[in-house]
């Protein structure tokens, strides 16, 4: 049987029948390495930690926006208190089109068309879910970071009033609320997380002409503002 | 927040309640700043004084019109990338949110020793701080043959709304076969709406409804913003259809004649079907109503936005002569946030940091075919300097181009609710 044909197969029993092993949904082989794209917001596995996104150990099942700690979009919230359970069908829909399912979400992924694709994801993801008292040995998912930053720069304390200026030139494009349009949003990150993507656009590592531009100009410590300012944005 | 129904009465109602309430008596010890116009400029300006503020200052916002159509992708509604109700936006939050006086009136003129501004509809507002973000003027007889008056027959389509919508009903309207004439401006001009993509935007138009049709393009200039891109994409997407006369070749050399539905380039008289006039530019009427001007422009302390010759008056965006940002809605944005942050220094006290500008011009060629380019700013004493730069370039893929694309989308949406919140 294809790949394709088994997929398919797996989706429409699992639609009808609720949980199925990893195994049944899609190739969660395949989709370790689709996790690659998902992977610079959220962290599976062992010692798996809410970053930019909540982390996703024992996601099918949970309920949405109910990571005790991580600071969810209105959108994921409100959908968590109507009632909104992760199972394969609801991420299904959720990842083919984010916002489509969830307005407001923070989530800055447009979505992924293949089903296919959809579907080995999931079954990567299901493997961090059947019980989390099994979760399976795995390598860490998050990435080493894109920039060897020195300890002094990672450390300096932002200036949040001065952060608040600076991100007035932002917010012309990333919205504060953290809608994602077409921009990425940029609201709540974690300060390490956000100043070292601001480090790899300012060394051009990181390809998009505006932002190379815009972190290009800022010192450090300007970058550490920002990164403050964002941090606790509502 | 597009524009309904709905927050249109909600404006209105703020509007009305703005107007009978007796505004000299809003600020009883409260620093008062008055921003005349709700565009890119005005609206954030005002919006951002409110909020950082925290009350501390009072804001009346003088603009004419309830519902602000954007000039900014006005472009995209021409080429039917976009509704002109999407493009539409109310006063309604910065009203009822941020606490600001919204006045629906025209400022006419301002007595720069009493510190008012008086109002079309009789009466004045006084002020501690005045910002005057009023956008462009046309300066009178640039294009022989055309005034204002010409408007409804060769609309300029240079402020957002019904003229736009009527450059676009013309183009629809042209016979099979038939001529778009444009009369491009001399440097420097309001930008967006872009001359350039709106003859690609036309061109797209055309191409759907009336693929025989021709472009002329009549330029005082020798070349223009993004040309190796557009004249790339125009080969691409509309070969044979668009003729660029640059001034090498006579385009600077025009008149119109609306009575008969005539440009004449360098001499030469074409019959057209349809004729968007782009007249010379200048700042809005009423800082020259206020003695601002130098020029055709309001010349501005680049660190405050400050009038070279007012103290207490901030001038924004496409009026102001700056340096080297161009006049775009972005910019005025971004000058609004260092005035808001220098005028809440000098009322308030408020922390003032270094003045940083900024600019993208996002424009779309054809489907999914967006290009950008845009700068970083910063102030120095004689002039907005800048500091960093970048264009796309030819030959990008169409990935890169469609993504582009969406990120401009991306950005009205995030430009226009730091305006109107």
């Amino acid at each position: 049987m294809t790949r394709t044909a088994r997929s398919s197969l797996a989706l429409a029993v699992i639609f009808a029948a609720g949980a199925l092993c990893a195994d049944e949904i899609g190739d969660a082989e395949n989709g370790a390495v689709l996790f690659g794209y998902c992977s610079g917001c959220h962290e599976v596995g062992a010692d798996a930690e809410s970053g930019i996104g909540p982390h996703l150990n024992g996601i099918f099942g949970r309920a949405a926006g109910s990571i005790d700690g991580f600071y969810y979009s209105d959108g994921l919230n409100r959908m968590g208190a109507d009632g909104l359970i992760w199972d394969l069908r609801t991420l299904d829909a959720y990842i083919e089109n984010p916002r489509a399912l969830v307005s407001g979400t923070r989530m800055s992924f447009d979505g992924w068309d293949n089903a296919q694709e959809r579907a080995d994801v999931l079954a990567y993801l299901r493997l961090y879910s059947d019980n989390p008292a099994d979760l399976p040995e795995a390598e860490p998912t998050a990435r080493p970071s894109e920039v060897e930053l020195p300890p002094e720069v990672l450390a300096i304390q932002g200036d949040v009033a001065y952060g608040e200026y600076l991100a007035s030139d932002c917010k012309t494009c990333h919205q504060q609320d953290g809608s994602d349009a077409g921009i990425p949003s940029i609201t709540r990150w974690p300060v390490d997380d956000f100043v070292v993507a601001m480090h790899a656009y300012k060394r051009k590592l990181r390809p998009h002409p505006v932002m190379q531009m815009q972190a290009g100009r800022l010192s450090d410590e300007e970058i550490a503002a920002l990164a403050a300012y964002f941090k606790d944005l509502d | 927040m597009t524009f309904n129904r709905r927050t249109f009465i909600g404006t209105a109602a703020v509007g009305t309640a703005a107007l009978s309430a007796p505004l000299l008596a809003t600020a009883q010890g409260k620093p008062r700043v008055v921003v005349v116009g709700g565009g890119a400029g005005g609206a954030t300006a005002a919006r951002y004084i409110a909020k950082d503020s925290e009350g501390a200052i009072d804001v009346t916002l003088i603009e004419p019109s309830r519902a602000y159509y954007t000039c900014f992708f006005s472009n995209l509604y021409i080429g039917g990338f976009e509704e002109m109700s999407s493009l539409g936006h109310t006063y309604g939050k910065l009203a009822s949110e941020y606490g600001i006086n919204v006045v629906h009136d025209w400022a006419v003129d301002v007595d720069r020793d009493a510190k008012t501004v008086a109002l079309a509809g009789g009466g004045s507002v006084p002020y501690d701080r005045l910002i005057l973000s009023p956008g462009i003027d046309f300066v009178d007889g640039s294009v022989a043959g055309w005034d204002q008056s010409s408007q409804d027959v060769m609309p300029h389509a240079y402020k957002g709304g019904t003229q736009a919508e009527l450059l676009k009903a013309q183009v629809m309207a042209m016979p099979e076969g038939g001529t778009f004439a444009m009369v491009a401006p001399p440097n420097p001009y309001r930008c967006p709406p872009g001359p350039y993509e709106r003859i690609s935007m036309v061109a797209h138009l055309l191409k759907e409804v009336n693929p025989t049709a021709k472009i002329i393009v009549a330029d005082p200039k020798e070349k223009f913003s993004k040309m190796a891109l557009f004249q790339e994409g125009w080969n691409d997407h509309y070969a044979g259809m668009i003729d660029w006369i640059g001034s090498d070749f006579g385009g600077g050399n025009v008149e119109v004649r609306p009575d008969t539905m005539e440009v004449v380039i360098d001499g030469e008289a074409t019959k057209v079907d349809a004729a968007n006039v782009i007249p010379a530019m200048k700042a809005g009427l009423i800082v020259e109503r206020a003695g601002l001007t130098e020029g055709n422009w309001a010349p501005v302390v680049p660190a405050t936005m400050q009038s070279r010759m007012d103290e207490n008056i901030h001038i924004l965006g496409d009026a102001s002569s700056q340096g080297d940002m161009p006049k775009s809605g972005y910019s005025a944005n971004s000058q609004a946030k260092v005035a808001a942050m220098a005028v809440r220094g000098a009322l308030t006290d408020s922390r003032v940091f270094p003045a940083k500008f900024s600019n993208t011009c996002w424009s779309l060629i054809d489907t999914n075919d967006g290009v950008k380019v845009g700068a970083t700013y910063e102030a120095t004493d004689e002039k907005i300097a800048k500091v960093d730069g970048f264009i796309s370039e030819t030959g990008e893929s169409d990935e890169l181009r469609k993504a582009t694309y969406e990120e401009s989308l991306g950005w009205y949406a995030g430009i226009t609710s730091d305006m109107f919140g």
